[in-house]
């Protein structure tokens, strides 16, 4: 039997579901910290020459210098929002991105915000 | 250097609050179609990854073999002025994803559910989820082409809907539709608002 490497088994590895994965180093625990529509901001620019970030975290550092939600980071860049949130997590980390959370409950802003979306919709 | 946290740094620029609705109902109603119908970018596509804390609560029966499954997600963007960015999510058809669904609803402002009169069943496990999680939400009967035409009524008894619950017609594919759809909807959910609910 031939042991040496052929291409036929890339077919064994699912590789658009292993590929994530990998950028991710296997980490998933960081997927419950940051909502779909978290927003992050790019708060400091990367060199490219810093240790530990792969090209993928250069490239969210590069997206969010307007605010983008977890949702649109992870379309643009075609990765899944489970990997993103773990990405993200190092960024804030390491402070490159500022992330703001979601509102929980909208107590505070309540009365206003409602107006506000109302009014907004009405003017679309 | 140090890293400093964002929170112990330079003031991050602000920042606009975003709030998730949500665009359920049964497949090929018409869902991404009414997002991209109101949203100001063209719909874009998210996957969330089915992972073990998933499985054996969703019936994957059949698909043993396959340690992840991945569910897409179209979405769109409307920003209201500089304070506030609306963000809408079709919802998954499949029951099975329910675990994406609960991490949706979380937070979620409120729900259309679009019903199709010539399968308005579809649209039951949608209402059923949002009355058990207590998300507001309103029904908008999309008008297809040689559906059957009914009354609204009708409809919200065959729904079985609380008597509080909006119900409306539509048109998936116009903005002006969609505008009217989200008003209700946001006006609904003011008034179910825990806040209100409380006084």
């Amino acid at each position: 039997m031939n042991s040496e490497w052929s291409p036929d088994e890339d077919r064994l590895l699912d590789a658009p579901t292993i590929r994530p994965y990998v950028i991710a180093r296997g980490r998933t625990e960081a997927q419950d910290r940051f909502d779909l529509i978290s927003l992050a901001v790019t708060i400091r620019p990367t060199t490219g020459t810093e240790i530990g970030l792969d090209p993928e975290h250069q490239a969210i550092v590069r997206l969010c210098r307007r605010p983008l939600s977890v949702a649109e980071i992870a379309a643009h860049l075609d990765l899944p929002a489970g990997i993103v949130r773990v990405l993200l997590g190092d960024l804030f980390d390491r402070g490159f991105v500022a992330v703001q959370q979601p509102q929980p409950e909208m107590d505070v802003l309540d009365e206003r915000m409602y107006k506000a979306v109302l009014d907004g919709l009405r003017a679309l | 250097m140090a890293f400093g946290r964002s929170d112990s740094g330079k003031t991050p620029p602000r920042m606009p609050t975003a709030i998730k609705l949500l665009i359920a109902g049964g497949f090929g109603v018409g869902k991404t179609t009414m997002v991209g119908a109101v949203s100001e970018i063209r719909p874009l596509r998210t996957e969330e990854t089915l992972t073990d804390r998933s499985v054996g609560v969703d019936d994957l029966s059949g698909v043993e073999a396959k340690a992840t499954t991945t569910v897409a997600m179209d979405f769109g963007r409307i920003s209201i002025g500089e304070d506030f960015v609306l963000y809408l999510f079709g919802t998954p058809g499949q029951e099975r994803f329910w675990f994406v669904w609960d991490e949706l609803a979380r937070g979620a402002l409120g729900a259309v559910v679009l019903a199709d009169t010539r399968r308005l069943a579809d649209c039951f496990p949608s209402v059923d989820y949002f009355e058990r999680r207590g998300t507001p939400f309103v029904v908008a009967v999309n008008c297809f082409e040689g559906a059957p035409v009914f009354e609204l009524d009708e409809v919200k008894l065959a729904l079985n809907l609380s008597q509080d619950v909006p119900i409306m017609l539509c048109d998936a594919r116009k903005r002006e539709s969609g505008k009217e759809v989200l008003i209700e909807l946001v006006k609904h959910a003011y008034g179910k608002r825990p806040t209100a609910a409380a006084r």
